[in-house]
């Protein structure tokens, strides 16, 4: 076992340990948070370092996480059935869009405007089907009813703060997980060599529209789980917080600041935004409405002129230099 | 019955008539964005926050120092092409060797900026003019005069921008550079004065999309979402940098939103749209008008 192998093993052990000696609601709450917004990050960036930049992606968050509200509260479908129900939604949603944007070699600007007026729809959807979401006021599902834990597991609704860390740490996990077997897969050259240059990778033999589709499609299906996560989570979900552009700009904002071309990038992206938009909020109270925004839209300019690779990309490239102690990040 | 269809008739011309005066406005900012696009090659994510910054200042010109309309429009049209220029110089300029995308990511960063500092500086209340024009009526429909305006005025600087690209020296090097930016280099003109005068004027449009907009709409820091994508989606429709498949394209798409908001709520509408977009992705990707290859 190499020395980095146990490093990993035990900030592992202790992530998962932590629940069960620390308590504190409010840390834990912030944890949660970050761990279901990273593995959002993460699955945006699965597309976003292959040059693939979508705006859509608030529009697959919505989507999961609507979607299974709303069977749940109209159909009393356990979120158990209505996720991979949303999952399909958001999946067909990925296809439709994505295929003929492939097809016909829509890229570069072009297909950020495509998957920006994907995101709009979704917005508009939700807000012009208001008798059955709420519209702009925002959707609850509803309480289960019963407290027993087969009910609460059943509706998929914990009150306790450290069920839900560990469940967002396992999906955190799995996220990462994702990243690696797509890091260390075919796909992932097919790709580099699309994103290089599109013609030369047919000619090579690349078949370009699957591989495009089968990224999309993985990622569109991670937002959608993050979405229907989020909704789970929050108990509360508008077309602001997991749906339309503001969300979809955010995912592209904590990717890029984090690093988008590396498995914690997007991590540590989530972390700094989470953590600038709490200090933000608790320091300034209501006048502080605004000044998160305005922090994030100063430092994505300045990220992307002076450090495209983001803050993880940027130090991890550093250190390679001198040792092979990253191989794990 | 016939009496019915009277009536449904009447709404409807008044809706068909509607969009085409939704379209003209809906064209001034698909220009201003396609000119950008064009000639330097970069979308501006934030161009509807642009023309927000212009309804606020056309709103504190009129409201807070009683500057008459007629004054405070050209002052709000010559600081949003300073805005432009600035956001040219500032954040396009040092990216213009980047890979596109992170041009086109930078402006979404500036849309952050423009839309908390308006919410910061502003507050999130939303704010109207208080100028209320009257209403012509014209058999059973009405038509607002803030719209008729609206579309005399977006017709008139389309008008003006079209003899500024065709007439001038600076307008003919803007577009020999949206033709070819390696040659015109070795030809003389100087590609960053010719980018900043673009992005100057492409600003021009902006402001004056706001001063006829701010007749029509409230202002809040979140407006520019409301006219923000589907002016994307028009440049897309029509072909990124192709003027007059934009301007076609902001009539198809105004008409659409005017007559489903005719059979139901505005937002189908704007669904329709998107709808409709989506659909002329498969079939004409490259823009309505482009040439099949």
């Amino acid at each position: 076992m190499k020395k980095s192998d146990i490093g990993m093993i035990v900030v592992l052990a202790a992530l998962v340990v932590l629940p069960f000696v620390y308590r504190e609601p409010y840390h834990l709450h912030l944890m949660v948070l970050i761990l279901i917004w990273s593995f959002a990050y993460t699955s945006w960036s699965m597309m976003g370092r292959f040059g693939l930049v979508s705006l859509g992606h608030g529009g697959f968050m919505g989507v999961g996480a609507y979607v299974t509200a709303l069977l749940w509260n109209y159909f009393g479908l356990s979120p158990w059935i209505g996720i991979p129900f949303a999952l399909v939604a958001a999946g067909i949603l990925a296809l439709v869009v994505g295929y003929p944007c492939f097809r016909f070699r829509i890229t570069g600007h072009y297909f950020v405007l495509v998957t920006l007026a994907l995101s709009g729809i979704v917005l508009q959807v939700i807000t012009a089907t208001r008798d059955y979401t709420g519209g702009s006021l925002g959707y609850t599902p509803a309480r289960a009813t019963g407290s027993s834990i087969g009910s609460r597991i059943l509706a998929l609704q914990f009150d306790d703060k450290a069920t839900w860390y560990l469940i967002a740490l396992l999906v955190w996990l799995v996220g990462l997980l994702i990243w690696r077997l797509i890091d260390r897969s075919m796909t992932r050259y097919a790709l580099e060599a699309i994103s290089e240059d599109e013609d030369a990778a047919a000619a090579a033999g690349v078949n370009v529209t699957a591989e495009k589709l089968k990224i999309t499609l993985i990622s569109a299906l991670m937002t959608a789980f993050a979405g229907a996560m989020y909704c789970q989570y929050q108990m509360f979900i508008s077309p602001d917080t997991v749906s339309g552009i503001a969300v979809s700009l955010q995912m592209v904002f904590a990717a890029i600041v984090g690093g988008l071309y590396v498995a914690l990038g997007p991590t540590v992206g989530a972390i700094i935004t989470i953590l600038l938009a709490e200090t933000l909020r608790i320091g300034f109270g209501t006048g502080a409405v605004g000044w998160d925004n305005l922090i994030y839209g100063v430092l994505l300019v300045l990220f992307i002129i002076f450090l495209p690779q983001g803050i993880l990309g940027s130090l991890l490239e550093r250190f390679r230099a001198r040792r092979k102690l990253v191989r794990w990040i | 019955m016939q009496a019915f269809l009277d009536i449904f008739d009447i709404y409807l011309l008044e809706a068909v008539l509607n969009g085409i005066l939704l379209g003209g406005v809906l064209a001034l900012l698909a220009l201003g964005l396609n000119l950008i696009f064009g000639v330097i090659d970069v979308t501006w994510i934030c161009y509807a926050e642009l023309v927000m910054i212009g309804m606020y200042a056309m709103y504190y010109l009129v409201q807070y120092f009683g500057v008459s309309y007629f004054i405070a429009a050209p002052l709000t049209i010559l600081l949003v092409a300073a805005l432009g220029a600035l956001l040219h110089y500032l954040v396009i300029a040092p990216l213009l060797t980047a890979p596109p995308i992170n041009q086109l990511l930078a402006t979404g960063g500036v849309l952050f900026i423009l839309q908390s500092f308006a919410t910061v500086a502003f507050g999130i209340d939303f704010r109207n003019l208080g100028i209320r024009l009257p209403i012509l009526t014209i058999g059973d429909m009405n038509f607002s005069y803030a719209r008729l305006l609206s579309f005399a005025a977006a017709l008139i600087g389309m008008v003006v921008v079209y003899l500024f690209m065709t007439r001038t020296f600076t307008g003919t090097a803007i577009r020999a550079i949206a033709q070819d930016r390696q040659i015109m280099a070795l030809m003389g003109v100087d590609a960053k004065k010719i980018y900043l005068i673009t992005s100057a004027l492409g600003g021009a449009l902006a402001g004056l999309a706001a001063c006829l907009l701010v007749l029509q709409y409230d202002v809040h820091p979140f407006v520019g979402l409301t006219f923000g994508p589907i002016t994307f989606l028009i440049c897309v429709l029509g072909g990124l940098g192709n003027f007059i498949g934009g301007f076609i394209a902001s009539f198809v798409l105004a008409e659409i939103i005017s007559l489903g908001g005719l059979f139901s709520d505005l937002e189908w509408g704007y669904v329709f749209a998107f709808g409709f977009f989506m659909v002329m992705m498969f079939i004409r990707p490259a823009g309505l008008l482009a040439r099949r290859r």
